[in-house]
């Protein structure tokens, strides 16, 4: 079958999609956005939690066919979501999703210098979230860190202060396995209050 | 079923760990591959692409124990995309089978199975869900067998030998060709040292199986070359031991498997021994396609070695001042169908069995044994976790027997440094067992009854059971508890642990900058971080590029062991120094003339310039490699030799370097439902000298944080009778949740090891050791319960077991 739908902003079309693949297969295999993660492909671990209309789903557990005509916000668009969200105030439906003439813009980074090893990527191209993740050291192996990411910036769209055990509760369908979560609460707390100054 | 219509491929391991960030040993610069990995650009094994790929599928034993009657593939061959159906008769050399140490186990099962989940067929096919229908219509006829599952039916006088005609290295000394090795450790006079004690305390305690459970599955990416060799993209710990394994099996030789190492999810242990490498590259080399492999989490369950099970029984006793007189145990660790690490996890559970403390005379045996069960070998803390679990546990009862307190006698029997192991090897370098102890102690207690709020009653989240809603705060206690352990750092017993790394110094545009290339496996553990930052300090460059790692350099052994920063860190630390060495030479001949101070002063590499050690600078470092040659060199390193202990008193000197940690835990159970929640989990280990502090505190709080886990919920469970895993799914293996992990502080010292680099103590493991034991006196201390198995599950909190 055929399925339409919108990722970060772009309107995609998926072709000859078996009806039993998930939209986390045809993301990576079909799409080329491998940033959403096959950790246990049953829903356990959020590692492949994408938005879906602005509703953090995992991606592994949705069929593609459901995806007809939906919005689909994975990490690879999460920067241009969150400036989006920025530049037009918030969204606490969190449908709003990435408009598409501003997505039509959107292109892959250029690969970082090999030889200099200077970063073709510029940091402040990234959400406020993903860069506290770098800056607390909440990256190890960084293959959870694409489904805490999206979980941790819907919360923070919907809760600019919360407390730990709001952050507790609203990532504990993400398995983390290498940092023992300390500093995943540090960068959530470090991005809310980054976003509070900033307000 | 479809083709794949995608066009852009993902990304290549060449993208995998650029450097940006500055900072020299010390600093807490932040990861390299940090942004790729926000990003989702960042390219894991399982990310791997290639246009006109197919999808590799492991068909895998149903049945534990049991005879292969017939395999039947043809209905599997005949279906429309697959590509390749191989059995063990399409294996292409003589050699059939591989192996850590002991090359005992099938690439694909020839004759008979051994566990539940063993490979026995491989499919290729253009979709992952047409290899996995092929793979379901593979006929195999077996021939059950009965199953071996523990010491008893292990060591029966007619009980079925896993491995018949065993002819490996230990078969000779042991005594039962079921025993995959037997270390003793024996030193002083354990009978006369009895007759000393005042009191004696003996355990039996159970350590259930658990799993490594990283998230990235085991996959990668193999594709044929024109030179009829293979280049494969894979997650492993050890890139050259995974070479040594699959070229004899492939019938090729090593020049002609070029291994590079993507993205790794996670390790622990997991990921040193062989999973699809030699499957994928099997099924390459068959259809002339690339082929790729990702597990799923239920066959990553099967797929990768388990942390060894084991029943431990101690004795130990005590005078009634505190001091420990004698030591006699016996550690039974269940290696499973394949002898993976067993050995070497024998080794280290005898060496390290007494812990931290002083005790002179000792008796301690360890075995592993050969069963049906499934297969286990490397995970973090390596048979110094399961030993943990049980000497701290005798400390509690020790100290309880002796109305003290049971910090205070762990203190007055730790070990320091220049106290002798039970091998007889000397502690070295400094062994603050006591001050961890004292540390994590002193550390306020998180207050009572936190859960209470102001005017609305219990915030549920705050108990256990959380949202559930299970309690209010009735029937809630609280308790608290501590352990320390003792963890060797590297490889031991006389093995040749060296480390390589190729380090190169240009100049481009207008700059110093260094590229240093190790076959590192980074899985996490941010090698590439600290790499960069030795470069950056040695050199005095600030551009550091770190090369993909891959088998065009030479071996850098494993990361595992806590040995990667030491060991690779310091061969790069080690090379960049006779890199130094170069420029100074290149700087002599071009400047020598112009001042004394290049033939008289100790010259030093800072801030991209050559300066005396009075803070003279020379000439911009660019100046002098420009117009040069790269000064381009490959270096080895090794730590100091160790001896295998003796075969029949463990004596000698094994290890190479100790490392230690502390733990304070404070846990609240429901006594009504059998529910735990863990408070507080404050740590304090020495790490020599912390050369990223960041990557450290995060390193701890994760080993921390498994060890919370087995304490309270991992276990995979094997069915007893059948020897089948009942749980492969995270479903039904519970790792810890945010909700289930407390706040872990940590405290971290530096105590300089003068045989290491930068002083530097490998600090991976040890965190592990310590949280379960002081988990499970925290219940015990809360409960009154004497509770000697991990999980703790609710049923042995209730009574109703």
């Amino acid at each position: 079958m055929r399925v339409n739908f919108t990722v970060n902003g772009r309107p995609q079309e998926a072709d000859d999609v078996w009806e039993g693949e998930s939209l986390l297969y045809v993301l990576r295999e079909r799409m080329g956005l491998p940033g959403s993660k096959n950790a246990c492909e049953q829903g356990e671990c959020g590692s492949c939690t994408v938005r879906l209309d602005g509703v953090p789903v995992c991606s592994c557990l949705v069929a593609a066919g459901q995806v007809e005509g939906r919005e689909v916000v994975t990490v690879e668009g999460l920067a241009d979501f969150a400036k989006e969200r920025a530049e037009h105030g918030g969204c606490a439906s969190g449908a709003c999703g990435t408009s598409l003439d501003e997505a039509k813009k959107w292109q892959a980074r250029p690969g970082q210098d090999s030889q200099t090893g200077e970063a073709g990527t510029d940091p402040a191209a990234l959400s406020p979230i993903q860069q506290a993740f770098i800056d607390a050291g909440a990256v190890q192996c960084g293959f959870c860190t694409p489904g805490l990411l999206i979980a941790a910036d819907e919360l923070l769209e919907r809760q600019s202060d919360p407390s730990d055990q709001d952050i507790r509760e609203a990532l504990s369908g993400n398995l983390c396995r290498c940092t023992g979560y300390e500093k995943i609460l540090d960068a959530v707390r470090l991005a809310a209050a980054r976003q509070g100054e900033a307000v | 079923m479809a083709q794949n219509t995608r066009t852009v491929p993902a990304g290549t391991p060449t993208n995998v760990t650029q450097n940006h960030t500055k900072g020299g040993i010390g600093e807490s610069t932040l990861r390299p591959d940090g942004t790729l990995k926000v990003t989702g650009e960042f390219a894991y094994s399982s990310d791997m692409w290639h246009e006109d790929m197919l999808w590799g599928q492991t068909l895998r034993s149903t049945v534990a124990h049991a005879e292969i009657v017939s395999i039947d593939i043809s209905e599997a061959v005949a279906m429309s995309g697959v590509y390749a159906v191989l059995t063990y008769d399409d294996l292409p050399a003589e050699v059939k089978n591989y192996g850590l140490e002991i090359q005992d186990t099938p690439v694909l099962a020839h004759g008979k199975v051994r566990h539940h989940g063993e490979p026995v067929a491989l499919i290729a096919a253009d979709h992952p869900e047409t290899a996995r229908r092929a793979a379901a219509k593979i006929r195999i006829e077996y021939k059950e067998l009965p199953v071996v599952t523990d010491e008893a039916s292990a060591l029966a006088p007619d009980a079925p030998l896993i491995h018949e005609g065993r002819d490996d290295h230990h078969s000779g000394h042991v005594p039962h060709p079921n025993i995959v090795h037997r270390q003793p450790i024996i030193r002083g006079n354990v009978a006369a040292a009895r007759e000393r004690a005042d009191v004696i305390v003996e355990g039996e305690y159970v350590f259930g199986m658990q799993d490594q459970a990283f998230l990235g599955p085991e996959s990668g990416l193999a594709v044929p070359a024109e030179d009829g060799g293979v280049d494969l993209y894979v997650a492993t710990q050890w890139l050259h031991s995974d070479l040594k394994q699959i070229a004899p099996v492939l019938g090729l030789p090593e020049e002609k498997v070029r291994m590079t190492l993507s993205g790794v999810g996670g390790a622990f242990g997991g990921r040193e021994d062989i999973s699809m490498q030699i499957h994928a590259c099997l099924l390459a080399l068959r259809t002339g396609k690339p082929v790729k492999i990702v597990y799923n989490r239920f066959e990553s369950f099967f797929g990768h070695v388990h942390r060894h099970p084991a029943k431990l029984h101690y004795e130990h006793g005590a005078t009634k001042d505190g001091k420990l007189t004698h030591l006699k145990a016996r550690i039974v660790l269940d290696g499973g169908a394949y002898a993976s690490a067993s050995p070497a996890v024998v080794g280290n559970a005898s060496s390290l069995g007494a812990g931290p403390y002083v005790v002179d005379d000792v008796e301690i045996e360890a075995v592993a044994l050969y069963t049906n069960n499934p297969p286990c070998g490397a995970m973090r803390g390596f048979g110094a976790v399961q030993a943990c679990f049980a000497y701290e546990a005798q400390m509690d009862k020790l100290a309880a027997k002796l109305g003290m307190d049971p910090v205070e006698f762990r203190q007055i029997n730790a070990m320091e440094q220049g106290t002798l192991m039970p091998t007889g090897q000397v502690v070295d370098s400094p062994a603050p067992v006591a001050e961890l102890l004292r540390r994590v102690k002193a550390r306020p207690l998180p207050p009572e009854r936190q859960w209470e709020t102001a005017g609305e009653g219990a915030d549920v989240r705050a108990l256990p059971g959380g949202l559930s809603n299970t309690t209010h705060g009735e029937g809630v206690v609280r308790g608290v508890g501590y352990a320390v352990g003792i963890k060797n750092v590297g490889f031991s017993e006389g093995f040749d642990d060296y480390s390589t790394a190729r380090v190169v110094l240009q100049v481009i545009n207008g700059e110093a900058v260094a590229m240093v290339h190790t076959a590192m496996a980074e899985v996490g553990q941010g090698g590439v971080t600290v790499h960069a930052q030795i470069a950056r300090t040695e050199l005095g460059v600030t551009q550091v590029t770190i090369h993909p790692a891959d088998t065009q350099v030479g071996s850098a052994g494993s990361t595992s062991a806590s040995r990667q920063t030491y060991m690779t860190g310091g061969a790069v630390k080690n090379t960049c120094e006779a890199v130094r060495e170069k420029v100074l030479e290149i700087g002599r001949r071009k400047n020598g003339s112009y001042h004394p101070a290049w033939a008289t002063a100790e010259l030093l590499l800072e801030g991209g310039k050559v300066v005396t050690d009075g803070g003279e600078v020379l000439a911009n470092l660019a100046d002098i490699l420009e117009g040069e040659e790269p000064i381009d060199l490959e270096l080895e390193f090794r730590h100091r030799a160790t001896v295998p202990f003796d075969l029949v008193t463990g004596q000698g000197d094994g290890h190479v370097q100790y490392t230690f940690a502390a733990h304070r835990a404070v846990v609240e159970v429901d006594t009504e439902l059998g529910l735990v929640k863990v408070i507080e989990l404050a740590t304090a280990q020495d790490v020599g000298k912390a050369l990223n502090m960041l990557s450290v505190v995060g390193q701890i709080q994760g080993g921390t944080t498994q060890g919370l886990g087995v304490a309270v919920m991992e276990e995979i469970i094997v069915d007893p009778k059948t020897a089948k895993v009942r749980n492969p799914s995270f479903t039904d293996y519970l790792i810890p949740t945010i909700l289930d992990t407390p706040t872990i502080p940590v405290d971290v010292l530096e105590l300089a090891d003068p045989n290491a680099p930068y002083g530097l103590r490998g600090l991976g493991e040890a965190p592990t050791l310590s949280s379960t034991p002081a988990v499970l006196a925290a219940i015990r201390n809360a409960t009154g319960l004497e509770l000697n198995k991990t999980p703790v599950r609710p049923e042995a909190l209730t009574g109703t077991l």
